[in-house]
C-alpha cells in the first residue's frame, strides 16, 4: 500500500514541473498591471516550487528511477512526459535559468507597459521549455515545440514598435515552416513505425532493412524542421532579427531556451529515436556534421563583422550552438560528452552576455561596440562577468567552455575526424577574434565625456537586480568548468548520459 | 440495437427549439427572452442527456408519432449523429449567450430588432438538429430548406442594401442546391422506391439513373456547402451579417450540408462513384484550401478574412472524399487504416472548426463594438483595449493554424496520417500550406493588435456576455486538443462504419 | 409507358429551363420565376412516379412529397420576393449589385 502511494506521486512529478509555470501564467495574465507584488511573487513561487521539484526528481534519476505520465489523448498515441537522464540536463538548465531571468526581468522591465501580459507568456514559454524537456516521444515533444512558437511570439513584440512587428513576421515565417516539416516528418514516422517512445540505446533501429532510404529521407526532413530552432545555416536568419526582442527575452530564450529545444530535438532523434548506431550506420551523421561545422565558421564570421553587440552576440550563438550537433555528429561517446555538457555550459555563458549587453543597453544606452570604450571603468561587475563569459567562449581554462571544447577535439580525435579538430581551432579562433577586442576596449579605452543615457549610479552601478543574476550565472561558469570532475557537476551528468546511451 | 426510447430526449432536441422558437415571436420585443433563454438551456440540456442515451445504448431510432416509415418520418441518431448535435448545441449555447450581450445595448448605426432574431435562431437550430437526426432523403430535404431559409432571414437582419444583396444571393444559392438535391431524391425514389437511407444503402445498386441522381444531389449539396468554385454566396453573407450570426452560419449551417455528403456518398451512393469522384472532389478540397487562405490574407475587413477563412476551412473537410473509401464499413473492427483517419479528421476537424470559428467571428464582433469598424489596418493596439477578446482570437486562431494544443492539431495530425499512408503527396503539401497560409492571416490581424498605438477612442464597452462566451468557446476547442480519444469512441458508435 | 417518358422528359426540360433562367438572367424576379420553373419539374417527375405503379393506386410518398415540397416553395418564393422588393426600394433596382462578391466587404 505504502509502494503504491509513492508510485503515484512519482507520476505526478513530471506534470507538477509543467504546471508550475502553466497556472502562474494564466493566472498572472489576468492580473492587472499594477498588482506587481502578487505578480513577483507568484513568479518567484513558479519558479522555486518548479526547482524544488525538479531536485526530488533529478535524485531519483541519479538512482534510475522512473518518472512518467501518460495521458491518452488519440487511439494509440499518448502524451508521455517522462524524466530520464538527458531530460533532466535541460529542465535543470532551463529551470535554473528561468528563475535567474525572473528576477532581470522584474528589474529590466520596471515601469514600462503591458508588464502582465509579459509574465504571462514568459511562463508560457518555460512551461513549453518544460515540456519539451521531458517529453517522452515525438508526439508530445512536437506539442511543445510548436506551444513554444506561440507563446514566444508575443514576447518578440513586446514592445509594439514597427521593427519589433516585423521581427515577429519573419520569426513565425522561419519558426512556423520549420514546425510544419517536422510534423510532416513526425507523422511520416509515425506511418512507418507505430508510436515510438524515446528509448535510451535508440527505438529504431531493429526496424526492416527495406526502409532504410525512407528512414534516411525521414531523418533529413526532421533535422530540417529542428534546424530552424537550432539556428543551422541556412534556416538561422531569424536568430539576429529576433534580437529587437527585450533583453530578457534575448537572453533565455533565443540565447537558452529556443535554440535550446531545436539542439535538444536533435539529440533526442540521434540518441533516442534513431539510436547513435543506427545513424552512423545509415550515414546520417556525416551531412549534419559538415552542416554544423558550416554554421560554426560562417556564424563567427558573420558576428565579426557586427558592430550592434547584440547582433553580435546573436551570430555567436548562431555559431556555438551547432558545437552540440557537431558533437553529435561525431558519432563516439567521448564527442557526445562534449556536445551535451555544452548545453548547459552555452547556456550559462551566453545568458551571461546577453545579460550584461542587457545591463549596458538599459543603464548606460549602449547599443553598440564602438560605444563600449571604458566602460569597464563606470561598470566593473557586469565587465567583469562579461569577461568571464567571453574567456568561456573563447575557450579558455578552467571556464565552462574549455571543458567542452576539450570533450569535443578527444571526441574527434577518437572517432579518426581530424578535420573537426581544424574547425574547432579555426572557431576558436574567431571567437578570440571577436570577443577579445570587446574586452580590451572596456577595459583599456578610454571612455566618453558621458555616456548617451546614463541613468546614473545608484549604490551599484546599476540596479542590483540587474547585477546579481549575470555575476551569479558568471560565477556558474567559472563553476562548471572548476568543479567537471566532481560528481555534481554538468560534465558527470553528461557523461552518466553517454554511459545510458551507449550501454543501455 | 434499435431501442424504444424510454424518454424521447431524440424528439425534444427538436421540440424544445421549435416551440420556443414560436413562442419567442409571439411574445414580442420585451419578452422575447423569457422563451428564448429557457429554449436554448433545454435544447442544450436534450442533446446532453441524448447522447449520454446514445453512449450507454448504442444508437436510437424514434418514429414521430409512433408512424413508421415510409409515410412516417422516422429519426435515427448514431455516432455522427450524436457528435454533430453536441457541435451544435455547445457552439448554439454560448453564441446564445453572446446575443444575449450583443443585443442588450445596440451601438449606433447597427441598430435592429431583438424580437426577429431569437425566432429564427431558434428555428435554425430546431432545423439542424432535424436535419443530423432525419433518416430519410426527404425529410433531409425540408430540415436542409428551412435551415436555409432561417440562415437568410438571419443574414438579412440588419436591413441594409449590403446585407440584403448579399441575403438574396445566399438564398437564390440555397434554393438552387436545394432544387437539385430534391431532382436527385426523385431519382432515385423512381429508381428504388425506397426514401430510408438503411434501405436504400441495401438497395442501390449501380446504374444511370443512380449515377444521375448522385451528380445532381452531390452539385445541389456543393452549391450549400459553398465548395470551391461555387463558394461566392459565402464570403458576403458570413462577412455581414451580426457577429452571433455569422458565428453561427460559419460554424454549424455550412456542416449541415456536409454532413449530409458523407452519410450520401458513404451509405447510399454505390462505391464505384468513389475512386474518379472522390479525386474530383479533393481536387476542388485543395483548391479550396489555398484559394480561400490566400484571399483571406488579402482582404482588409477582419469579416471577409474570417469568411474566407471558412472557404479555406471547408475543403479541409473535403478531404474525406479522396483520402476515404468506402470499403472501411465492411471491415467492422478495423482500428487503423487510412479511411478511418480520414473519417475522424475530417469529423473533428468540423467539432473544432465550428468552435474556433464561432469564437472567431464573436471576437471580430468584439473589436467592432470597441472600435466602430473592423478595418485591419485601423486596429492597432485593440489588444490593450480588449486583452481577453484577442487573446480568445489568438486561441481560435491556433486551432484554425493546426497547431498543438488544439482540436485543428488533432484534426490536421489525422489527415495527415491518412493523406501519407495514401502516399497522396499533393495532399500532404496542401493541409500543410494550409496551416500555413492559415498562421498568415491570422497573425497579420494579431501583429496589428499587438501595434503600439496612441490611440484611446473606446468608442463602447463590452459586455461581460460578449467577452466571456467568445473565451469559452475558444478555450473549449483548445481543450479538444484532449478529448479526443472519447469524442472518437462516440463517434464510432453504431456508426456508417 | 409513353406517357411515363413524356412526362419525364418535360420534367427534366422544365427543370433544365428554370436552371438556365437561374443563371442566364440578372433581373431578381426571373431568377425566382425559374427557380420555381424548376421546382415544378422536380414535382411534376414525382407525380409521375406516383402514378407508375401498376398494383393497388398510386402510390401515396411522391404525394407527399410534392405537397411538401409546393410548400416550402411557395413560402421560400414569398420570402425571396419580400427580399427583393425591400433591396428594390433600397437601391431602386431589381439586380444583385455586380462585383461584391469576391471583392473586400466595406
Amino acid at each position: 500500500m505504502g509502494e503504491w502511494r509513492i508510485m503515484n506521486l512519482d507520476q505526478w512529478l513530471p506534470v507538477f514541473v509543467v504546471l508550475s509555470s502553466l497556472l502562474t501564467g494564466i493566472i498572472i495574465f489576468f492580473l492587472k498591471e499594477e498588482q506587481h507584488g502578487i505578480r513577483t511573487a507568484l513568479n518567484m513561487a513558479g519558479a522555486i516550487i518548479k526547482l524544488i521539484v525538479i531536485g526530488v526528481m533529478l535524485h531519483g534519476v541519479f538512482h534510475e528511477q522512473v518518472y512518467e505520465f501518460r495521458l491518452p489523448l488519440l487511439p494509440g498515441l499518448d502524451l508521455v512526459l517522462r524524466a530520464d537522464a538527458l531530460a533532466m540536463l535541460f529542465v535543470v538548465l532551463s529551470a535554473v535559468l528561468w528563475l535567474v531571468t525572473t528576477v532581470y526581468a522584474i528589474g529590466y522591465l520596471e515601469g514600462s507597459p503591458n508588464r502582465s501580459r509579459f509574465f504571462a507568456f514568459f511562463s508560457l514559454c518555460v512551461t513549453s521549455t518544460m515540456g519539451i524537456s521531458l517529453a517522452g516521444n515525438l508526439f508530445t515533444f512536437l506539442i511543445f515545440y510548436e506551444a513554444l512558437t506561440i507563446a514566444t511570439y508575443p514576447l518578440v513584440v513586446h514592445r509594439g514598435t514597427q521593427k519589433a512587428l516585423r521581427a515577429g513576421t519573419i520569426y513565425l515565417i522561419y519558426t512556423l515552416g520549420g514546425g510544419a516539416i517536422l510534423l510532416t516528418g513526425v507523422v511520416w514516422l509515425h506511418i512507418l513505425t507505430g508510436s515510438v517512445e524515446f528509448t535510451q540505446g535508440g527505438a529504431i533501429g531493429q526496424l526492416g532493412a527495406g526502409e532504410r532510404p525512407v528512414l534516411t529521407l525521414i531523418f533529413f526532413i526532421l533535422i530540417l524542421g529542428l534546424g530552424v530552432k537550432s539556428a543551422l545555416v541556412p534556416l538561422h536568419g531569424w536568430l539576429p532579427i529576433a534580437m529587437v526582442a527585450p533583453a530578457p527575452v534575448s537572453a533565455l530564450l533565443h540565447a537558452v531556451a529556443v535554440v535550446k529545444a531545436g539542439a535538444f530535438g536533435i539529440a533526442r532523434i540521434v540518441y533516442n529515436v534513431y539510436g547513435i548506431e543506427f545513424a552512423a550506420d545509415l550515414g546520417v551523421t556525416f551531412p549534419l556534421a559538415v552542416a554544423a561545422s558550416v554554421t560554426i565558421v560562417y556564424g563567427s564570421l558573420l558576428a565579426l563583422k557586427q558592430d550592434e553587440l547584440k547582433k553580435r552576440l546573436a551570430y555567436s550563438t548562431v555559431s556555438q550552438l551547432s558545437y552540440i550537433a557537431l558533437g553529435m555528429a561525431v558519432a563516439g561517446p567521448l564527442s557526445m560528452v562534449g556536445g551535451l555538457v555544452h548545453i548547459v555550459h552555452q547556456g550559462i555563458m551566453k545568458i551571461t552576455l546577453f545579460f550584461c549587453a542587457g545591463n549596458l543597453a538599459e543603464t548606460l544606452g549602449i547599443h553598440h561596440i564602438h560605444e563600449m570604450d571604458g566602460v569597464g571603468r563606470r561598470m566593473p561587475w557586469t565587465m567583469a562577468a562579461f569577461t568571464v563569459a567571453a574567456f568561456g567562449m573563447i575557450g579558455v581554462p578552467p571556464t565552462a567552455g574549455f571543458i567542452s571544447k576539450w570533450y569535443l577535439g578527444l571526441g574527434a580525435l577518437e572517432a579518426e575526424q581530424p578535420w573537426v579538430l581544424a574547425v574547432l581551432v579555426v572557431s576558436t579562433l574567431l571567437n578570440a577574434a571577436y570577443f577579445l577586442p570587446i574586452v580590451r576596449a572596456a577595459w583599456f579605452g578610454k571612455p566618453p565625456e558621458a555616456w548617451s543615457d546614463d541613468r546614473g549610479a545608484g549604490r551599484f552601478e546599476t540596479d542590483w537586480t540587474l547585477l546579481a543574476p549575470p555575476i551569479f550565472t558568471a560565477l556558474l561558469t567559472l563553476g562548471a568548468g572548476l568543479v567537471a570532475s566532481m560528481p555534481i557537476s554538468p560534465l558527470q551528468w553528461a557523461r552518466l548520459i553517454t554511459q545510458r546511451e551507449y550501454w543501455p | 440495437m434499435n431501442g424504444i426510447v424510454s424518454i424521447p430526449w431524440v424528439a425534444w432536441a427538436v421540440l424544445f427549439p421549435l416551440a420556443s422558437a414560436i413562442l419567442s415571436f409571439l411574445l414580442g420585443q420585451k419578452r422575447v427572452l423569457w422563451a428564448g433563454i429557457p429554449g436554448v438551456f433545454g435544447t442544450f440540456l436534450s442533446v446532453l442527456l441524448l447522447s449520454s442515451q446514445v453512449w450507454q445504448q448504442g444508437p436510437q431510432r424514434y418514429a414521430i408519432g409512433g408512424w413508421r416509415a415510409p409515410l412516417g418520418i422516422e429519426w435515427h441518431v448514431d455516432g455522427l449523429s450524436i457528435v454533430m448535435l453536441l457541435m451544435t448545441a455547445v457552439s448554439g449555447l454560448f453564441i446564445s449567450i453572446y446575443a444575449v450581450g450583443y443585443y442588450s445595448r445596440q451601438s449606433r448605426g447597427h441598430k435592429h430588432s431583438n424580437n426577429l432574431f431569437w425566432p429564427l435562431w431558434l428555428f435554425l437550430w430546431a432545423a439542424l438538429n432535424g436535419l443530423f437526426l432525419s433518416a430519410d432523403l426527404f425529410n433531409l430535404y425540408v430540415t436542409l430548406e428551412l435551415a436555409g431559409i432561417a440562415a437568410v432571414a438571419l443574414v438579412t437582419l440588419t436591413g441594409g442594401q449590403v446585407a440584403l444583396s448579399a441575403g438574396l444571393r445566399y438564398l437564390l444559392a440555397a434554393l438552387l442546391g436545394a432544387m437539385s438535391y430534391l431532382m436527385g431524391v426523385a431519382l432515385l425514389y423512381a429508381s428504388f422506391g425506397v426514401l430510408d437511407i438503411r434501405m436504400l444503402s441495401a438497395l442501390a445498386a449501380p446504374g444511370p439513373a443512380v449515377f444521375i441522381s448522385a451528380t445532381l444531389m452531390t452539385l445541389g449539396l456543393l452549391i450549400k456547402t459553398a465548395l470551391f468554385p461555387l463558394h461566392f454566396w459565402l464570403p458576403p453573407a458570413h462577412a455581414n451579417a451580426p457577429a452571433p450570426v455569422s458565428a453561427m452560419l460559419s460554424g454549424l449551417v455550412v456542416k449541415g450540408s456536409f454532413y449530409l455528403m458523407m452519410r450520401l456518398w458513404v451509405e447510399v451512393f454505390p462505391s464505384s462513384l468513389w475512386p474518379i469522384g472522390g479525386q474530383f472532389l479533393g481536387v476542388l478540397a485543395g483548391a479550396a484550401i489555398l484559394w480561400g487562405s490566400i484571399m483571406a490574407l488579402r482582404q482588409g475587413s477582419l469579416k471577409m478574412t474570417i469568411a474566407y477563412s471558412t472557404v479555406a476551412q471547408i475543403g479541409y473537410l473535403f478531404l474525406f472524399f479522396p483520402l476515404a473509401s468506402p470499403r472501411l464499413f465492411i471491415a467492422e473492427g478495423e482500428v487503423s487504416g487510412p479511411g478511418l483517419y480520414a473519417f475522424w479528421g475530417c469529423v473533428y476537424q468540423a467539432l473544432s472548426h465550428a468552435l474556433a470559428k464561432a469564437a472567431m467571428f464573436m471576437a471580430a464582433g468584439n473589436i467592432m463594438r470597441v472600435l466602430g469598424h473592423d478595418c485591419i489596418g485601423r486596429m492597432d493596439g485593440v489588444n490593450q483595449r480588449l486583452p481577453l477578446t484577442l487573446f480568445a482570437f489568438g486561441l481560435s486562431g491556433v486551432s484554425l493554424m493546426g497547431l498543438p494544443p488544439s482540436g485543428g492539431f488533432v484534426a490536421k495530425w489525422l489527415l495527415l496520417k491518412a493523406a501519407l499512408e495514401k502516399e497522396h503527396w499533393g495532399l500532404v503539401l496542401i493541409i500543410v500550406a494550409g496551416g500555413l497560409l492559415a498562421s498568415a492571416y491570422v497573425f497579420k490581424v494579431l501583429k496589428h493588435a499587438l501595434a503600439q498605438s496612441s490611440q484611446n477612442d473606446l468608442l463602447e464597452r463590452v459586455p461581460p456576455t460578449m467577452d466571456i462566451p467568445t473565451l469559452i468557446l475558444a478555450t473549449l476547442s483548445l481543450l479538444l486538443g484532449f478529448t479526443a480519444r472519447p469524442l472518437l469512441s462516440l463517434l464510432t458508435r453504431g456508426s456508417i462504419f | 409507358m409513353n406517357v411515363m417518358y413524356l412526362y419525364a422528359v418535360v420534367a427534366v426540360l422544365l427543370f433544365v429551363i428554370g436552371l438556365h433562367g437561374v443563371i442566364a438572367y440578372s433581373h431578381l424576379l426571373r431568377k425566382i420565376v425559374a427557380l420555381n420553373i424548376m421546382g415544378s419539374g422536380t414535382f411534376l417527375l414525382l407525380v409521375s412516379i406516383a402514378y407508375g405503379r401498376p398494383e393497388g393506386g398510386p402510390d401515396p410518398v411522391p404525394h407527399a412529397m410534392v405537397l411538401t415540397g409546393i410548400v416550402v416553395a411557395v413560402s421560400a418564393t414569398a420570402f425571396g420576393l419580400a427580399l427583393v422588393r425591400r433591396l428594390y426600394s433600397e437601391t431602386g433596382k431589381p439586380y444583385l449589385p455586380n462585383g461584391d462578391t469576391e471583392k473586400s466587404g466595406r
